[in-house]
């Protein structure tokens, strides 16, 4: 039961990828172009208001379903592999127009397609996976 | 009605994604879809060849039916809420389009010229499409996470390590942008 809330929610959040167009190839080409403000409007308003939830999640004013103090897990600080990877996924996500979450929306859309570009991810995840250790040291 | 049937506008897709991250934490989850591509490589068998992916799959389901989700509001999107696929692009992004030889510039979500059954069977067409999906999924998880995880969680929780990979990710999409596409197209 407690995954069909996630299920419902995954199915808003891929119909507001879908209607923002934030799965359009040509959206995320234009972003990069700085031709349009779209995608950054919608980046920036989400980091905006999420940033005021932060503050009420730390303070512990909104707790969890379960009453619980929520957690913003910290990420690993280590500049040289957030740097190279997000690199490596810009390139990936300026070329096929999605990134990971739009991937699963875009199977709606174009499903051939776009399941090579979701199995190359699965692929490239793999692979780090397998490398992981000789990367990260 | 008819506001849902248009192309939903920043301020309101913005504010959406908030609630959804929102949600995600009261659930008591996390705002991140990268890691799924992980669970999809433990359920394939990969926790066999590599301890990197020997994750409790019982801790990570609900990031399957997440994705699932999405998938669903994609199908539900393109078949019932998107009458007209066209994108209200800049004028010069079609021009643009136009000299690299992408015919229909905004005329649908996914140029053509890359996401159609033609282009796949490709050998040229394959390969972007399957290197393309390399780069996010490997870029992604050296990263420590995507868009959703790094550039919205990560900057509104205001951590630095999330801004760097965020810049990472505007190098590389710039990169492909501005040097790479020209040439391959």
């Amino acid at each position: 039961m407690k995954n069909i809330k996630l299920l419902i929610l995954g199915i808003l959040f891929g119909i507001v990828l879908s209607k923002a167009e934030i799965i359009s190839w040509y959206r995320i080409y234009e972003m990069f172009k700085f031709q349009s403000f779209h995608m950054y409007g919608i980046i920036g308003s989400a980091v905006v208001i999420s940033f005021f939830l932060m503050q009420l999640f730390k303070k512990g004013i909104i707790k969890d379903e379960a009453g619980n103090k929520i957690k913003i897990e910290e990420k690993e600080k280590d500049f040289k592999r957030t740097f190279f990877g997000g690199t490596i996924f810009g390139l990936g996500w300026a070329l096929s127009g999605a990134c990971a979450a739009p991937l699963f929306a875009l199977l709606g859309y174009s499903f051939l397609p776009a399941f090579i570009v979701l199995i190359g991810a699965i692929l490239g995840a793999f692979v780090f996976g397998l490398v992981s250790k000789k990367l990260l040291n | 009605m008819d506001f849902i049937l248009q192309p939903w506008p920043w301020y309101v897709a913005g504010p959406l994604i908030a609630l959804v991250l929102f949600l995600m934490f009261y659930f008591g989850k996390k705002f991140g879809v990268s890691t799924t591509l992980e669970t999809f490589c433990t359920l394939s068998g990969a926790n066999k060849l590599s301890n990197y992916f020997k994750n409790d799959l019982k801790t990570q389901k609900w990031r399957l039916f997440f994705a699932a989700g999405i998938f669903l509001g994609g199908v539900i999107a393109a078949n019932f809420l998107t009458p007209n696929q066209s994108v209200n692009l800049n004028p010069d992004t079609v021009l643009e389009m136009a000299s690299l030889g992408f015919a229909d510039g905004g005329k649908t979500f996914l140029p053509k010229e890359i996401f159609s059954l033609e282009a796949l069977l490709s050998v040229k067409g394959f390969l972007i499409l399957i290197g393309a999906g390399f780069l996010i999924g490997f870029g992604s998880r050296y990263a420590g996470g995507c868009t959703s995880g790094h550039s919205i969680t990560g900057l509104s929780s205001l951590q630095i390590p999330s801004l760097i990979a965020t810049i990472g990710f505007f190098v590389g999409g710039l990169i492909m942008t501005w040097f790479l596409i020209p040439l391959i197209f």
